[in-house]
């Protein structure tokens, strides 16, 4: 694919996935762009794909254009294998089939790799380069991985099962994007020179924290990695990152870009292994100087308990969700349904931030509803790499079985099971999209995250009831509010207990814009300025003044 | 590139030098190269070349030979003009503002990548027609350049307004929005750095902008709006109008309809400046002006690292530096070795063809500021202070000038308070801090102080007292595009570098809405 129609379409998507503006701009209600092809038709081959067709994943999977390179643990420079010589599979969700055996790291390679991120940032190069030089190292990160972009997003979809066109066309250009971004935080990293109350010169350096442990998730490997080691790298530190056991395969390869790119060895090691063994080492490690975990709200629990009893090493968390998304009655039914479909659906419902309990006011409520119904059966699934599909299987069996759970849940609970509720095809990890209508707040679909394609629908009559009800739980990521009312927009705006509030679009995730959770979605923001804050010490310095001309 | 033997005006029997192929000669507007609408008739009667009949031409020299480079397009008023129009309507219509930052960024940095790989080129350009040192030129002027627009390449998508804490039932927010067409005015000492110190963060803001390189070095900012476009800058976004300060330069800043101007030059032209700003539309300003900034050094120096700095900072770039090291002050513990030792220093500064590698300066700019620095060369002799070393022309032809030193220089004589831009050291001696302080105070211009000592409390202390935009303690011309830069007093105002240089290229919108119900005010 050309890199500027990538560009183009990157952008596109970036900045409005909605059909709403192209509506409004007298386009037909549109499917987000990333799924369109270059001449706006949806990409969908002609009866095959129709209504969860069980045809597409009967279908021999398609084979991915793409060779599986490193599988062994990245330290200090060197891909090596483990220190016990363990592998493990990671498989590939469309089948369950083994990709790659992959180097299990466990807590003597977690000791390796610290070791090596621990020499590289005490004796150099990496803290001791100009910052403008750290910069253009991670720009020419970026044009690497512009340059692979096609061969990433094969692994990528490969290993995880996401769309390859939007992994192709939004993720691995936001990796590249991520980056840029990051690499011009270096060279404008500034600390404050503070007034004093007496005779004293005060400066504040921002310094590197020292070696950054990282732990990230399945559902956008290459993003999660993005998010962690951009400001870790642009503020001068060392990192040791750990990546989901089911998708390790990603970062192990743009590792290699960044080792091209001039990262000096020992800077950003990658192990690859499970929780309970590699992630906790790293969690507990007394020479790691700073913890960032994405993932689950349990998982989130035990890290911040490691990091306290080992050597209180600060954290920063991006936990799960159960994100509100509002559609008040003044909204155009058509778009709040495809914004609610897609704040939902979007990467197989596997967001930490997916509008997963729709709120719906009761004037347009029933037509919501079949609307809703009508947009699910259209979903095309299947194959993800092929064109024009827009969701592929599940990520692994236990999320699987955990999603098909919450359904049966659902149907006891009294929830109207509205379509969808079973998996799809007898290979792989397929679910079919899936909408509860007549959900109760107290229902564990509306309470706990299903993390799969699982819409929940609920009516409410009054503002001030969705308010006390979207902020009824333990969650506080995101929300999503549909109105053309400005003071709805900003009373809803301002009271929702949540890190992020998209109005009239969702998932919106420029590099500026900060992430992050209220209450037990997590700790801390990512992305933006505020990231880097994570990523540094302050240090006071303070001088005596002798006879200077002021204070 | 070719060599010549320097025969071409007819002055002849010099060592050969070598000149760069000069590729882009007219104006740059709205991305095309175009000649001067303007008649051809100047009152220089050109008896040589052929100069493109089509407009106006003016001659820019080589230092090195008083030979002429080029003919250039000469910009006239009507000629900003039509600039002004192409960057009014790139403004209001076209992609450049509308864009994200981040693309912005991305077309800046493909900018940076091509003006990097033509770095031997324009170093040679900047070489030839500025006579500044071509080794330099490759290892500073330029990677500086491009570390520039690279800074500023990623301050496009960095550009932040906030959201306000206003009392009553409201909700504000500041919007930063590019401020429009900006006129820029470069000096000839330095001119890849100022087109790209002034340039690069308009750019990143979102400003279309019409740049006046001076007379005696339009030819590199022309190869910038030619490598501008290649990058993918939109036209009409940058346009370049080589021509004269009295014509093209004041075209811009009375222009009706330029909404910023930013000057860097002398402080005489930068009052006229401002002054047609004012009679005009009252468009901002930004001028970054002379200066003579002390270079003060204490007793506990290490005396030799003392000499080669301040010899640095008044003799690099010829002293052709609105921020050379031009007052130094010695504290007299150990003024007599220092001094002993300048002088030394001073004839080892070798001066010579800036191609020549072994050289440490060049020409002056041209036959006027040579001529300048000569006069007050004389000045100081006939005021009284002692000349040291140096104090004549060099070579047979150009506009070499010997690394010159007085001492017994008085504060209130002309050579110590006075911006020469040449390499004229003015040695005085100190007793105290408070002296220094004083002494160092004692000028209208406030643009850089050095400060050598190894004392923190002296460091710190005298830092805060000198009234001065940058003070180097221990070093001297450390610049870095996150450090500001620009002039207290009479050395002019606003900051050029770092994140707050945006702001010179932004409007600031408040945007108050009522917010009847909240949870939270």
């Amino acid at each position: 694919m050309a890199a500027a129609t990538r560009r183009a379409a990157s952008s596109l998507v970036a900045r409005c996935l909605l059909a709403g503006r192209a509506s409004a701009a007298g386009a037909p209600p549109a499917v987000p762009s990333a799924l369109r092809r270059p001449d706006g038709t949806r990409g969908l081959l002609p009866g095959v794909f129709q209504r969860f067709s069980t045809a597409a994943v009967a279908e021999e999977p398609i084979s991915p254009p793409v060779q599986v390179n490193y599988t062994k643990l990245l330290i200090n420079g060197d891909f090596v294998d483990s220190a016990s010589g363990k592998t493990f599979p990671t498989l590939d969700p469309r089948t369950g089939d083994v990709i790659a055996h992959v180097a299990e790291g466990d807590a003597e390679d977690v000791n390796r790799a610290v070791n090596a991120a621990r020499k590289a940032f005490d004796e150099g190069p990496w803290p001791k380069m100009t910052a403008y030089e750290r910069s253009r190292i991670l720009l020419r990160f970026a044009d690497l991985i512009e340059k692979h972009n096609d061969e990433i997003a094969a692994l990528e979809t490969w290993d995880n099962g996401k769309p390859y066109e939007q992994a192709a066309l939004i993720e691995v250009p936001m990796v590249a994007r991520l980056m840029r971004y990051y690499a011009g935080w270096a060279d404008k990293i500034h600390g404050l020179i503070v007034p004093a109350d007496g005779p004293h010169h005060v400066q504040v350096l921002h310094e590197p924290i020292g070696v950054a442990g990282q732990i990230i998730p399945w559902n956008f490997p290459l993003l999660m990695f993005a998010w962690k080691v951009g400001p870790a790298l642009a503020c001068g530190n060392t990192v040791v990152l750990k990546t989901a056991e089911q998708t390790p395969l990603s970062a192990l390869y743009v590792s290699k870009l960044l080792h091209e790119a001039g990262l000096p060895e020992g800077v950003l090691n990658v192990i690859s292994g499970f929780g309970p063994t590699a992630g906790a080492s790293l969690a507990s490690h007394m020479d790691v100087d700073k913890l960032a975990f994405t993932g689950s709200t349990d998982t989130g629990k035990i890290v911040l308990e490691l990091a306290a009893r080992s050597n209180l090493k600060p954290v920063t968390l991006e936990l799960g969700g159960k994100s509100p998304f509002i559609i008040m009655d003044d909204a155009d039914v058509d778009q709040a349904v495809e914004l609610a479909h897609f704040a939902l659906f979007f990467n197989q419902g596997q967001c930490c931030c997916a509008g997963s309990r729709t709120f719906v006011h009761e004037r347009v409520y029933d037509e919501f509803v079949e609307k809703s119904k009508a947009r699910a059966l259209k979903r095309v699934v299947g194959d993800p790499f092929r064109k024009g599909v827009e969701q592929g299987p599940q990520i692994d069996e236990e999320q699987f079985n955990k999603i098909l759970r919450y359904i049966r849940s659902g149907v006891d609970s009294g929830a109207t099971l509205v379509t969808g509720g079973d998996k799809l095809g007898d290979k792989g990890y397929y679910v079919q999209p899936t909408i509860f209508s007549d959900v109760q707040d107290g229902m564990k679909i509306a309470q706990e995250e299903i993390f799969g394609p699982v819409q929940s629908i609920l009516k409410f009559n009054d503002l001030n009831e969705v308010i006390k009800r979207a902020n009824a739980s333990q969650y506080g990521l995101a929300a999503g509010v549909f109105t053309n009312n400005l003071d709805t927009a900003n009373t809803l705006t301002r009271a929702l207990k949540v890190g992020t509030v998209w109005v009239n679009c969702f998932d919106i995730f420029d590099a500026a814009i900060p992430f992050g959770g209220y209450k037990q979605s997590g700790i801390g923001r990512e992305k933006g300025i505020d990231s880097l804050k994570n990523y540094l010490q302050i240090k006071a310095v303070v001088t005596p003044l002798k006879n200077a001309a002021w204070l | 590139m070719a060599t010549t033997d320097g025969c071409s005006n007819g002055n002849g029997k010099a060592a050969s030098v070598v000149v760069p192929e000069i590729k882009f000669t007219k104006l740059f507007i709205n991305g095309e190269f175009v000649d001067a609408v303007s008649a051809k008739v100047r009152n220089v009667t050109c008896v040589c070349y052929d100069f493109n009949p089509a407009g106006k031409t003016f001659e820019t020299r080589d230092p090195r030979t008083g030979d002429v480079l080029a003919h250039v397009a000469e910009g006239d008023k009507a000629d900003v003009d039509l600039a002004v129009k192409a960057a009014r309507d790139a403004f209001e219509h076209g992609k450049w503002p509308r864009m994200s930052g981040y693309e912005r960024g991305r077309i800046m940095n493909k900018f940076a990548d091509l003006v990097d790989q033509h770095t031997e080129e324009l170093a040679a350009l900047d070489g030839a027609d500025a006579g500044k040192l071509l080794l330099l030129g490759k290892i500073i002027d330029i990677p500086s350049a491009t570390q520039m627009l690279r800074y500023y390449a990623g301050a496009a998508d960095k550009i932040h307004g906030e959201v306000l804490r206003v009392s009553g039932k409201y909700q504000g927010y500041t919007l930063k929005e590019p401020i429009g067409v900006v006129g820029v005015i470069i000096p000839w000492n330095f001119p890849t750095m100022m087109f790209f110190l002034k340039v690069s963060p308009a750019l990143a803001a979102g400003c279309t902008i019409v740049v006046k390189p001076a007379e005696q070095t339009p030819l590199s900012a022309l190869y910038y709006a030619h490598l501008a476009k290649l990058a993918g800058i939109p036209d009409g976004v940058i346009n370049v109008v080589p021509g004269f300060g009295e014509t093209a330069g004041a075209a811009i800043s009375s222009h009706m309809d330029v909404d910023s101007v930013a000057f860097t030059g002398s402080t005489e032209i930068g009052r006229v400046i401002m002054e047609s700003a004012a009679r005009s539309n009252l468009k901002t300003v930004s001028l970054e002006l002379g200066g003579k900034s002390p270079m003060i050094i204490f007793d506990d120096a290490d005396v030799d690292m003392a000499v080669n700095l301040s010899r640095l900072a008044i003799f690099f770039n010829k002293g052709e530096i609105c921020v050379a090291g031009s007052r130094v002050y010695v504290q007299e513990g150990i003024y007599d070795e220092f001094v002993k030792k300048s002088v030394e220093a001073a004839r080892n500064w070798k001066v010579g063809d800036p191609f020549d590698a072994s050289s440490n300066m060049g020409p002056q700019i041209d036959k006027v500021q040579f001529e300048k620095v000569l006069k007050y060369i004389e000045h100081g002799q006939s005021e009284g202070a002692t000349l040291l070393t140096g104090g004549k022309p060099t070579g047979d032809k150009g506009y070499y000038i010997e690394p010159t030193i007085f001492t017994e220089v008085k504060e209130d004589m002309k050579i110590a308070q006075e911006e020469i831009f040449g390499p004229v050291m003015c040695l005085m001696k100190f007793k105290t801090v408070e002296e220094a302080i004083e002494k160092a105070n004692c000028t209208r211009y406030g643009l850089a102080a050095g400060i050598v000592t190894k004392s923190l409390d002296i460091a710190n202390r005298v830092s805060r007292s000198v009234r001065a935009g940058t003070v180097w303690v221990n070093c001297y011309f450390a610049f870095d595009p996150d450090a500001p830069f620009g002039g207290y007093k009479m050395s002019g105002f606003g900051r050029d570098q770092g994140m707050g240089a945006m702001d010179k290229y932004l409007q600031v919108k408040s945007v108050i809405t009522a917010l009847p119900d909240s949870p939270w005010y």
